[in-house]
């Protein structure tokens, strides 16, 4: 337990999180392992966990009915897999592929939200670092959406 | 008094009859002489061979939208303020062909341009023309290329100045320092003289070649009287004229407003039609089409005026950068008032009043140009 | 004096489809020789009857002996242009523009910011400097393109990869699952640089938005702005300050640019439809 703390404290994603709330998470924390082409999770699923990525990479991808899936983004080693615990439903909208074998930490989500709400210090450390994730993923779609290198229209 | 070379900058009296025999110098020494000419209700630039061509006893009446000729109770030959055509007409053609290009055997030759134009004398440049003439000498001559066609037709120029004895309703050369005297840029600069007994002129060489051929004239030194008489009409013509424009802190204002709600005034009431980059003296945007006949053979490349204000101007992948009648004006303004000064250094604008008179709606460059980023946005 | 209008002629040595709608065309002087090019600039190729188009060099300034231009079909004498069969002759006027800031920043870190077809003005000076590489510290090129069919010059980017010194990383807007690299915008690439501050220039080439976001993110990893370079475009019809198409507020892009310092155009390039 005690080594998933660093390893979970350690993350990029937690910098800078007061190491009295490393216990609280990491009691939430799985070491996990995933093979080249094994999926994360797929849509429609429960999003039961979110997954900070240790090493390796992996898409984010969608398939419509009759066409080969699109992989519309992909995280790699130092990035976080999943918002979509945070957000009622919590349904996964999408599939998740390592590309890469993947080392990951995958963080309960029923564990952390429950937490979250017993102690709102560690609800706000939370949110403070999911808001930009997600913000960041907007702004990205957005620009991708422009479709900036496509060939002009006239 | 005729024989040697008379001195630069003297001022010397011109009979009327010597005007008639200067046409007639320039037109022996190859020069073609284009003047002023009444055609179509409006006073042009054209092929002047004797007096009796130029637009005598005829002045404008200018307002913004408005033009119309109306008789003189004089026989003044320069009675008037300027009309729709600039010099540039000469001196940077409407269309031209750039070059000819023929395919052969393995590829193709191009021939090269058409031979040079003819020698030009230009009688009757307004002061605020010469600024313009040197405004378009300072883009298509000084900058990293030089524009040769423009340059050939330049370099044998022979310019008679005739300074204003009448203001024009659109006028502001006063306010951008570029008239109603004629200071530099001329062969000759004459202003006309009528009293109820003299029709003459007080002439000055601003050249070499202008005192050369002013020698060869019936002149006589001007008197002190005279003078006098060509300095207050000048002086009225000044305290005349039909717009004021504010220039102080106005290329920076207008580069600060570039986001400013009054540009969208003014695009209500823009049709974009391009009559003031077409009469504007110093608009020199131009554009080139390549043309080639059925057979395939042959290719013409050729260059013709352009307007910022035309959709085609800014088009790239696809689409035009300035699609909105707003970002158009703002160009075509920002452009002539502001940008212009950071290119060039100087206004772009010589306060000739040929866009406010020729612009069907009768937009008005000194008003908007007051009103943008101003407080309420009204003049 | 020479008329700066007329075309000198060109023939095309080779023409190499590159992608689907992107030609790589090889041209040598008919007479003479080929003038010295910097990176960034661009010349006005001619296609008889049908006009000219402004293409940037895309080849190595140290080779004067080949002259290389990709070009991408997106109207008409662009299309014709790139249709070009070896042994056609074009027209060709130039070199013109400013060019990539590669002399000014050596001592350096280097980061180039490709996007699309921003790929082949900027390889100029991604040769130069890898020709150079001693003068440079690190050098770093984030690639971007709509998919992995759009990515230009594959071969090329191969072969960068293998250098032990330069670190490549490609990303495209989506793909398919046979692609393992990269899915993503090129600015989310930025911040896993770790860049110096204090040490780098950036030489940023693509669709417009696309520049104004690196550089926006560049400077979120606390790059100044006057250490960005960009390479804009505009209308080009006479590429000699001449015609007054391709002004950009007080700028003309054919002789003030196309490279400019992004300190100095970002208020600009903020402004809708200047």
């Amino acid at each position: 337990m005690e080594t998933l703390e660093r390893i979970v404290m350690a993350h990029p994603f937690f910098a800078g999180l007061e190491s009295e709330l490393g216990p609280l998470i990491a009691g939430c924390a799985k070491n996990l392992r995933f093979t080249a082409g094994q999926y994360l999770f797929r849509s429609g699923e429960p999003a039961n966990e979110f997954y900070l990525i240790r090493e390796g990479t992996v898409a984010l991808e969608i398939q419509p009915p009759g066409q080969p899936p699109v992989v519309y983004a992909t995280e790699t080693t130092g990035d976080i897999v999943g918002t979509s615990w945070l957000v009622p439903p919590y349904r996964w909208n999408f599939d998740a592929r390592a590309t890469t074998p993947v080392r990951a930490i995958s963080l309960d989500a029923t564990c952390l939200r429950n937490k979250c709400e017993a102690d709102h210090h560690l609800g706000y450390e939370m949110l403070k670092r999911f808001l930009p994730e997600i913000s960041q993923r907007l702004d990205d779609a957005r620009l991708q959406m422009l479709d900036v290198y496509a060939r002009p229209k006239r | 008094m005729t024989g040697s070379e008379l001195s630069i900058g003297c001022k010397y009296l011109l009979p009327l009859a010597g005007l008639q025999a200067l046409i007639e110098v320039l037109a022996t020494r190859g020069y073609l002489v284009l003047g002023p000419a009444l055609r179509d209700g409006a006073i042009i630039y054209d092929e002047i061979t004797t007096l009796a061509d130029l637009p005598a006893g005829w002045t404008d009446q200018q307002d913004a939208g408005r033009y119309q000729l109306a008789r003189r109770d004089d026989n003044a030959l320069f009675g008037y303020a300027v009309g729709p055509q600039s010099w540039k007409k000469f001196l940077l053609p409407p269309t031209e062909t750039i070059f000819t290009a023929h395919r052969t055997a393995d590829g193709f030759a191009i021939a090269e341009r058409a031979p040079p134009p003819p020698k030009f004398a230009f009688l009757g440049v307004r002061a605020c023309e010469l600024a313009a003439i040197a405004i378009q000498d300072k883009v298509l001559l000084n900058g990293p290329y030089t524009d040769t066609s423009y340059q050939s037709r330049r370099s044998k120029n022979f310019l008679i100045a005739v300074n204003c004895g009448t203001a024009g309703g659109t006028c502001f050369c006063v306010s951008m320092q570029t008239g109603p005297a004629a200071q530099s840029g001329f062969d000759l600069a004459l202003t006309e003289l009528i009293t109820p007994g003299a029709h003459e002129f007080l002439v000055t060489a601003g050249t070499r070649e202008g005192a050369e051929i002013l020698a060869t004239l019936p002149t006589q030194p001007a008197t002190p009287n005279h003078i006098a008489q060509a300095d207050a009409i000048i002086a009225h013509t000044a305290a005349n004229m039909g717009r004021t424009l504010d220039t102080t802190g106005l290329k920076d204002r207008l580069q600060a407003n570039l986001t400013a709600p009054q540009w969208d005034d003014v695009a209500a009431r823009c049709l974009s039609c391009g009559n003031c980059t077409m009469v504007c003296p110093t608009c020199f945007c131009t554009s080139v089409e390549d043309h080639s006949d059925l057979s395939g053979q042959t290719a013409t490349r050729t260059r013709r005026w352009d307007s910022c204000f035309t959709l085609d101007f800014s088009y790239i992948h696809g689409g035009s950068v300035r699609a909105e009648p707003a970002s158009r004006y703002r160009q075509w303004l920002t452009h002539k008032l502001a940008n212009w000064w950071d290119q060039f250094g100087t206004s772009g604008c010589t306060g000739c009043g040929r866009c406010v008179t020729w612009c069907p709606v009768g937009i008005d460059i000194t008003a908007e140009a007051a009103a943008i980023g101003s407080e309420n946005g009204n003049t | 004096m020479s008329d700066p209008f007329l075309p000198t002629p060109y023939r095309v040595t080779s023409a190499r489809q590159e992608l689907s709608d992107v030609t790589t065309l090889e041209l040598t002087p008919e007479h003479g020789a080929i003038p010295a090019f910097q990176p960034g600039q661009f010349n006005m190729l001619y296609a008889f009857g049908v006009g000219e188009a402004a293409i940037s060099i895309s080849g190595d300034p140290a080779d004067p002996t080949r002259l290389i231009h990709t070009i991408r079909s997106v109207g008409a004498v662009s299309a014709a242009l790139a249709n070009t069969q070896p042994g056609t002759t074009l027209g060709l006027r130039g070199p013109y523009g400013t060019a990539w800031p590669c002399a000014a920043s050596e001592g350096q870190d280097i980061i180039f910011i490709a996007g699309g077809l921003g790929l082949a003005p900027l390889r100029p000076a991604i040769r130069h400097t890898l020709a150079n590489r001693a003068r440079y510290g690190r050098v770093t090129l984030l690639y971007g393109a709509r998919d992995p069919s759009g990515l230009l010059y594959r071969t090329e980017l191969e072969h960068w990869r293998t250098l032990l010194d330069v670190d490549i990383h490609i990303t495209v807007d989506h793909a398919d699952p046979s692609w393992h690299g990269n899915v993503g915008v090129v600015p989310r690439l930025i911040p896993r640089l770790g860049l110096d501050p204090l040490n780098t220039t950036a030489m940023v080439c693509g669709p417009e938005i696309m520049m104004r976001y690196s550089a926006t993110a560049l400077h979120d990893s606390g790059l100044p702005l006057e250490r960005i370079h960009v390479s804009l475009e505009r209308n080009m019809k006479c590429a000699i300050g001449l015609c007054g198409h391709c002004q950009f507020g007080a700028d003309f892009i054919c002789k003030d640019g196309p490279v400019f310092r992004y300190d100095l155009v970002a208020p600009r390039l903020a402004i809708r439809e200047l």
